[in-house]
């Protein structure tokens, strides 16, 4: 890239905060994806909210396209720039800015990451309650951006429903802020529509979150089961009886021997075909108790061989360590490890768990499932080397079988790790040609150059047109020819 | 040709409900989503100026437009699936139709708008009213997992979808809901439930307003999370004096255990209601909305609730006001001139503290708008997508007012 815009950007936040080298830009080739990679044309790492201003003023001036980044933890590519483009570092935004007890709200910069936030709050017996399994690392931006979830999500609902208001520096510089500190959207709702747009409509530089109350009592089973089909079907009986529980989250046995093998090792047993971790919490104690009796005899009638209640603060914590770091654990059983992630219809899991194994079974790839099954919210996990090309052949035709199996059964693409560059070739699957088309003119009215984050999200081929909208081929470029993927996936694959 | 011949050669003689006496304006409902794409995709090419109204019972059907099209029968409710606690519904059917329906099968919408018991579900939808139950379960949008709406030049759009988490594509549904039909007509909806509460428990405390508000400020610290908390005035809840109700709902354990805790608070004066009382007490608040000219809510912050109930007081009146101090946000329903509104938004907006009309005359709504003025560089991203969904300006909204 021009090193006359380095030494421009230097101007503005420092040299220091300038990543203009090979090697330097190589830490950012990368984010939670490992099938895609791609070298930034620079780096840049604003200090303050008025330095993003500044560097997005100078980028529009110059009319460069940028990708806003936080903690690069993100498992759909959203987070990649080519060379043509500038990335935007937001972690040097890490200050929070507020924690106003009586109101339960906090006011914070996009780096902020998410775990840092909760310990923050947890003084005042309050937390911020989405809890992605990626919370020690990932930013408040970056949930934001992709409306995160986590597995309290299930009762404390996903990242929407916490963020009350948003201050967003758009592509021409421009500062606007989004809704009100009490939650009412001030107009149309921009912050809702906000949230979960992949860094495709602005930078997010403030944002204010709700907190809630840390819950008093809590509950946490394990229940091990022989049979997948009768897991889901636990989960279905569970969510009918009404119960709802914190979380409720599922792991199959090549989940289960993973966690087993690794430091995270939580005790569950090894010869279950799998597992639920059903959390319930509440205020009161005696009606948690009730609650938690209730679902263990719900999961015990649903097959269940055991049905294990954590004794203590510190059980409950093993329990969860191993759910929460199974990400890591599986990374472990191979080179590679393809997050997948989709969601079906609760009462179709038992069929579709089924399904996924018959596709791991036929391609001949290991599969592992752990996941949001409470929300329906499946994480199929592909283990695989990425090197051999035969390999990164059948990975990527299992993923779209995967893919079509689920939006067969009603349900969708990603429940939380967004779109980005992996996903926007099934876009297509969900959404026809209109759909797609209002879709981009929305993006267009917040960013009328696509120069955020370009090419993700809408596969604009495939939009239909929109007045006023050029069908602009720009997007798209990138996506094929200008970042690396490992994937080519032929469309006959998605026929199935 | 006439704009009704034309209209009934497009969808039908009975599309359009009566011969319109002289004066008034055709009024047109189409039979599907295809038709509602139909209609509207004639009237951007016409130039007619389409007004939308649900059963009519909440925004009264007065602005000024060539015909109404009402979604009156899009009311079919087309699949619940209780075991997914997931439901579809048309937009225009009516409130206590698809209560009634969900309940047949065990399901529950956790929202109690305003309004009469008739009020359709895309009316709630479009102007985003909930309702006490706001304070545990979350606004409208909250409870929706997608929405298929047509914009102003007859394109069908799908945002969303039928299952609990969904990240695909832009979030057009949270763009409908509240956007008083600005951005297209809602015609069927894909709703997040939950199950029947087994216990559903509603107590009430009387007193002064001040001292109401300072036993839910205890609620609040006790970390007690009622379903509902609201304070009515006297008009509202028909009694003598200011009242302050809880609603408890959820397993027979949790609510007992949140009476019992409820009761220590306030030297334990709160009262229960009978099952039937308390049904009554609240259908009555929800209905008391849609009797007065105008209503309006401000979304304040918990902690300035009690001088916000004091502006609002002050400035207009206290007759119909409810208002729930531990989200901080007021409705208001009365008679108010487009000054005293003007006015007390502007005082609001100072504070930080938005003021949603939510309903009118026409008068008063294309004259102070349901929002009014925005917060600096909101105007032109809210123009450019009125633009986006309704290039002619087909269908008549008042969201942004003269101002
Ligand atoms: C082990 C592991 C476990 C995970 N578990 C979960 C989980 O349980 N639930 C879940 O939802 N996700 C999970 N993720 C995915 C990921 O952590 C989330 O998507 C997270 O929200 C990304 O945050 P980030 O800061 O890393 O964002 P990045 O990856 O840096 O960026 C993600 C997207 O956000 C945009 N962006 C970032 N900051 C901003 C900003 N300030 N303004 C505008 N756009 C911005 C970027 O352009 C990009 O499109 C997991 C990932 C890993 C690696």
């Amino acid at each position: 890239m021009d090193s006359s815009l380095a030494s421009a950007l230097a101007g503005l936040v420092g040299e220091r905060h300038v990543r203009a080298a090979h090697a330097e830009r190589l830490a950012y080739a990368m984010d939670g994806l490992p099938t895609h990679h791609s070298l930034p044309g620079l780096a840049v790492l604003p200090g303050t909210r008025d330095e993003v201003v500044a560097v997005v003023r100078l980028l529009a001036d110059l009319e460069v396209p940028f990708v806003p980044r936080g903690a690069g933890t993100g498992l759909s590519g959203g987070a990649l720039a080519d060379h043509a483009a500038v990335l935007l570092v937001l972690t040097r935004l890490n200050r929070i800015l507020k924690i106003d007890v009586a109101n339960r709200l906090a006011v914070v910069e996009p780096g902020v990451v998410n775990a840092r936030l909760s310990a923050a709050a947890a003084p005042h017996r309050l937390h911020y309650a989405p809890d992605p399994s990626s919370q020690t690392a990932c930013t408040l931006g970056g949930n934001v951006a992709e409306n995160a979830g986590g597995p309290h999500c299930l009762k404390y609902g996903v990242t929407t429903s916490h963020i009350l208001a948003l201050e967003v520096v758009r592509a021409d510089g421009s500062v606007v802020n989004l809704g009100s500190p009490g939650g009412e959207p001030w107009g149309p709702d921009l912050v809702g529509v906000f949230v979960g747009s992949e860094g495709n409509f602005g930078v997010a530089t403030r944002i204010t979150v709700r907190l809630v109350p840390l819950p008093r009592a809590v509950r946490t089973l394990l229940a091990d089961f022989s049979s997948l089909r009768a897991a889901g079907e636990a989960v279905s009986a569970i969510i009918g009886a009404g119960l709802v529980p914190a979380a409720l989250e599922m792991m199959d046995r090549s989940c289960i021997q993973a966690v087993e093998d690794s430091v995270y090792a939580a005790g569950y047993p090894r010869d279950a075909a799998a597992v639920l971790l059903v959390e319930l919490d509440g205020r009161s104690e005696a009606a948690v108790d009730e609650e938690a009796r209730q679902a263990a005899s719900l999961l015990s009638a649903q097959g269940a061989r055991h049905v294990r209640q954590a004794a203590d603060a510190k059980e409950r914590e093993k329990l969860w360590q191993g759910r929460k770091k199974a990400f890591g654990a599986m990374g472990r059983l191979s080179r590679d490890l393809v997050v997948q992630d989709a969601v079906v219809p609760r009462s179709s899991l038992p069929d579709v768990l089924e399904s996924i194994a018959a596709i791991a079974a036929r391609y001949d790839l290991v599969v592992s499932n752990v996941f949001h099954a409470g929300d329906g919210n499946l994480h199929p996990n592909i283990s695989f080397d990425a090197r051999d090309p035969e390999t990164v052949d059948r990975v990527e035709h299992a993923s779209a079988e995967i893919m079509a199996t689920c939006i067969a059964a009603g349900g969708t693409i990603t429940g939380e790790h967004g779109v980005g560059l992996d996903k926007l070739r099934y876009m297509p699957l969900v959404f026809d040609g209109d759909s797609l088309a209002a879709m981009h003119a929305v993006r267009r009215v917040f960013d009328p150059d696509e120069r955020v984050n370009p090419g993700k999200v809408i596969p604009v081929h495939a939009c239909r047109e929109w007045a006023g909208v050029r069908n602009a081929e720009f997007g798209m470029r990138n996506v094929r020819s200008r970042v690396d993927s490992a994937f080519h996936i032929p469309h006959s694959a998605l026929d199935v | 040709m006439s704009l009704l011949d034309k209209v009934r050669a497009l969808l039908g003689r009975d599309a359009v409900l009566e011969g319109p006496a002289s004066g008034e304006i055709p009024r047109v409902a189409p039979p599907t989503p295809d038709a509602v794409a139909l209609l509207l995709g004639t009237a951007h090419e016409e130039g007619w100026r389409v007004r939308v109204e649900g059963t009519g019972s909440w925004l009264p059907p007065d602005a000024p437009a060539d015909l109404t099209l009402t979604t009156r029968r899009l009311d079919r409710v087309t699949a619940v699936e209780p075991q997914d606690l997931v439901a579809t519904a048309e937009a225009g059917i009516g409130w206590d139709a698809l209560r009634q329906q969900l309940a047949d099968r065990g399901a529950w919408l956790a929202l109690d708008p305003p309004g009469i018991a008739g009020r359709s579900l895309g009316s709630v939808v479009a102007t985003g009213t909930a309702g006490p139950l706001r304070a545990g379960f979350g606004p409208v949008r909250d409870h929706l997992l997608g929405v298929t709406f047509v914009t102003g030049d007859g394109r069908i759009i799908q945002g969303g979808g039928r299952v609990m988490k969904n990240v695909a594509g832009y979030d057009l549904t949270r763009l409908q809901a509240g956007a008083f039909g600005a951005f297209g007509v809602i015609v069927l909806v894909h709703l997040r439930l939950r199950a029947l509460p087994r216990a559903d428990e509603t107590l009430v405390l009387e007193g002064p307003a001040e001292e109401l508000l300072a036993a839910a400020d205890e609620i609040r610290a006790a970390e007690l999370a009622p379903a509902a908390l609201e304070l009515l005035s006297p008009a509202l809840a028909r009694r003598e004096r200011w009242v302050l109700a809880a609603r408890l709902v959820g397993s027979p354990a949790a609510v007992a255990a949140e009476e019992g805790d409820l009761r220590g608070v306030a030297g334990g004066r709160f009262a229960p209601l009978r099952a039937e009382e308390a049904h009554a007490f609240w259908s009555r608040a929800a209905e008391a909305f849609a009797l007065r000219p105008v209503t309006f809510r401000v979304g304040g912050l918990p902690e300035g609730g009690e001088e916000l109930l004091d502006l609002v007081r002050h400035q207009l009146s206290d007759e119909w006001v409810s208002a729930a101090p531990g989200v901080g946000s007021i409705r208001w329903a009365g008679e108010a001139s487009a000054e005293r509104l003007r006015r007390l938004r502007r005082t609001l907006a100072g504070q930080e503290v938005p003021l949603t009309l939510e309903r009118a005359p026409w008068a008063l709504r294309s004259a102070v708008g349901h929002f009014g003025a925005y917060r600096e560089g909101v105007g032109p991203l809210v123009a450019g997508l009125r633009h986006t969904f309704d290039p002619k300006g087909t269908l008549v909204a008042a969201v942004e007012g003269d101002e």
